[in-house]
């Protein structure tokens, strides 16, 4: 309807046959404008459609467990006899497998990305960086048993009391998953400093660490910020790894040693079941959805509130 | 000015420059550069002047492949920067840079001056403070920042950020400082107080700067050198070259009518 007036017919315009071309060319504008912009609200829509059916559906969760239960309950038994609608024990084992993931991704990562922009040669880079992001391609089931198979009996070698199901052996794998996105997004940003910023460095008599450290690093914050965003996103929001290996009990304990679930590992468990739909067992996934997502989002807005402070001004 | 009183503080001899592509970048350039005296290096775009300058501090080292072929001897001590066992950091700790572009590191305006004396090592607060005001004096600067050491430098303007790259230049006490093109992004103005303090700073140390403008280098150089295609065409006093080269080619460079 917006478009209409763009097709008066050319005859009814005193001007000139040449100026008819251009209402023509105007109409074809306006609809390929209108079909951009479809494809970029076929995304925003999806969002806002995630949104309202988690919205909707938790609407149905809270009429039956009241929001205080929820957040202070010790226990999540949705599917037990003796029902309790505690969130804090998946809450305790997505921060848990996440916080150990971190600590190995986001050393190894930076190192890698320090690594790669600033003392890998030229053909070094190109061999190791896509290597590095072929683990992005490894399917996360596979990381799973990687962990649950290899990575927990070899650290029970060193920790003999460590549970079969673990939350250490489960956040150390996932780690090692994030680890090539935080390299490869911290790797672009230290790459985009201006080389006349390393050449300062270097005519001031500097070496190539200090250079990498004191004047790199610090140009790229902006980009290494968003990189670890990025990884917490993925941490938090990883599923298959942690319903793997770590066990699918929800515990309220952040003890690494113990077995616990994650927000996401007790949606998997709850919609790979055959649950009725509208019970309280399905209505309750998707307010452990809603919590997920909810901190993602958190993550995600505080991230930009860093990269904002910490902007590239080169 | 008679020729006895000057001396020698480097000298390019038979320096040849070959690019990792292959380039042939400077042919055979002898050279001296004098002490408390400030070179000019001029000549169309691609003659290869800002190459020869950045011989002098080994900038060349940063890329692989590009290959010196010849000496450039520093005086009173007969080192040849360009010889295989010197370290090229020792070299930039003597021979510091100013760049074309001002290029602050992403750090206060106090870290910034500060930077060259970490780097090689320097804890002392009181020592550094005493530096850095040294430095920011020196650079004609310290009267607008000193009470905002703290504060970023990326907020300066254009040409304060580069008096604060002299300043963190002149920080470590280089005996030379290099110049590339140090006003080509500034405004006439600040273009204007980055050539006096040039001026000032002669006294102290030994100045090459290569420059676009041929103005600048008559306004400030005592001596100049006209490149054209790698060779150094010509090479004497300021005055002398302006008011009567010798060579054609650089005559037809300065009337305008080449370049």
């Amino acid at each position: 309807m917006m478009i209409a007036p763009a097709i008066t017919p050319a005859s009814e315009l005193t001007i000139s046959p040449r100026l008819a071309k251009n209402v023509r060319r105007n109409f074809t504008e306006r609809v390929i404008e209108f079909i951009l912009m479809l494809a970029a609200l076929s995304a925003v829509a999806t969002t806002f459609a995630i949104v309202a059916i988690l919205l909707y559906e938790s609407l149905g969760f809270f009429k039956t467990v009241s929001v205080w239960e929820f957040f202070t309950a010790k226990e999540w038994t949705p599917l037990f006899e003796d029902a309790h609608y505690g969130i804090a024990p998946l809450v305790a084992g997505t921060l848990t497998t996440s916080a150990i993931a971190l600590l190995v991704a986001v050393p190894i990562g930076t190192i890698a990305a320090i690594y790669m922009s600033e003392f890998a040669s030229y053909k070094t880079r190109e061999i190791v960086k896509p290597i590095l992001e072929l683990l992005v391609g490894v399917p996360t089931v596979v990381f799973g048993y990687f962990a649950l198979l290899f990575v927990t009996p070899l650290l029970q070698k060193v920790i003999p009391d460590l549970q079969g199901f673990n939350m250490l052996g489960a956040g150390i794998v996932m780690g090692i998953m994030i680890v090539p996105y935080i390299a490869s997004v911290a790797e672009d940003a230290m790459r985009a400093v201006p080389m006349n910023m390393r050449e300062g460095s270097y005519a001031m008599g500097a070496t190539r660490f200090q250079t990498a450290i004191r004047v790199v690093t610090p140009a790229a914050i902006s980009g290494i910020v968003a990189a670890y965003i990025l990884a917490i996103s993925r941490a938090v929001g990883e599923t298959m790894v942690v319903a793997v290996a770590a066990g699918q009990q929800p515990n309220l304990t952040f003890n690494p040693m113990e077995s616990a679930a994650t927000i996401t590992a007790y949606i998997v468990q709850v919609a790979m079941g055959d649950l009725p739909h509208g019970s309280i067992g399905y209505q309750s996934i998707f307010a452990a959805g809603l919590v997920l997502m909810v901190m993602t989002l958190s993550f995600n807005i505080i991230g930009h509130i860093v990269r904002k402070k910490y902007r590239e001004q080169y | 000015m008679d020729q006895v009183s000057h001396v020698t503080k480097a000298e390019s001899r038979n320096l040849n420059f070959y690019y990792s592509n292959g380039a042939h970048a400077l042919k055979g350039i002898n050279m001296p550069l004098y002490e408390n005296k400030i070179t000019a290096l001029i000549g169309p775009s691609g003659c290869g002047k800002s190459t020869f300058l950045r011989c002098f501090n080994r900038m060349h080292d940063l890329y692989p492949g590009n290959r010196y072929d010849g000496q450039i001897v520093m005086h009173p001590d007969n080192t040849n920067i360009l010889a295989d066992g010197v370290d090229p950091i020792e070299v930039r700790m003597r021979i510091s840079m100013v760049f074309q572009k001002p290029n602050p590191f992403p750090k206060s305006i106090y870290e910034n001056v500060a930077y060259g004396l970490r780097v090689r090592g320097g804890k002392n607060k009181k020592v550094i403070d005493d530096k850095v005001e040294q430095a920011l004096r020196g650079a004609a600067l310290w009267d607008e920042v000193k009470d905002r050491l703290n504060d970023l430098a990326f907020n300066l303007s254009g040409g304060q950020q580069q008096r604060l790259c002299i300043a963190r230049a002149l920080a470590t006490d280089p005996e030379i400082m290099l110049f590339d093109e140090p006003t080509s992004a500034l405004d006439p103005i600040a273009t204007a107080s980055i050539e006096e303090l040039m001026t000032e700073l002669r006294n102290k140390l030994t100045i090459l700067v290569v420059t676009h403008n041929m103005q600048q280098a008559a306004r400030v150089s005592d001596y100049t050198a006209y490149m054209y295609l790698g060779d150094l065409v010509e090479f004497s006093k300021t005055d002398d070259i302006f008011i009567k080269p010798k060579d054609k080619r650089t005559e037809d460079y300065i009337t305008g009518r080449i370049g």
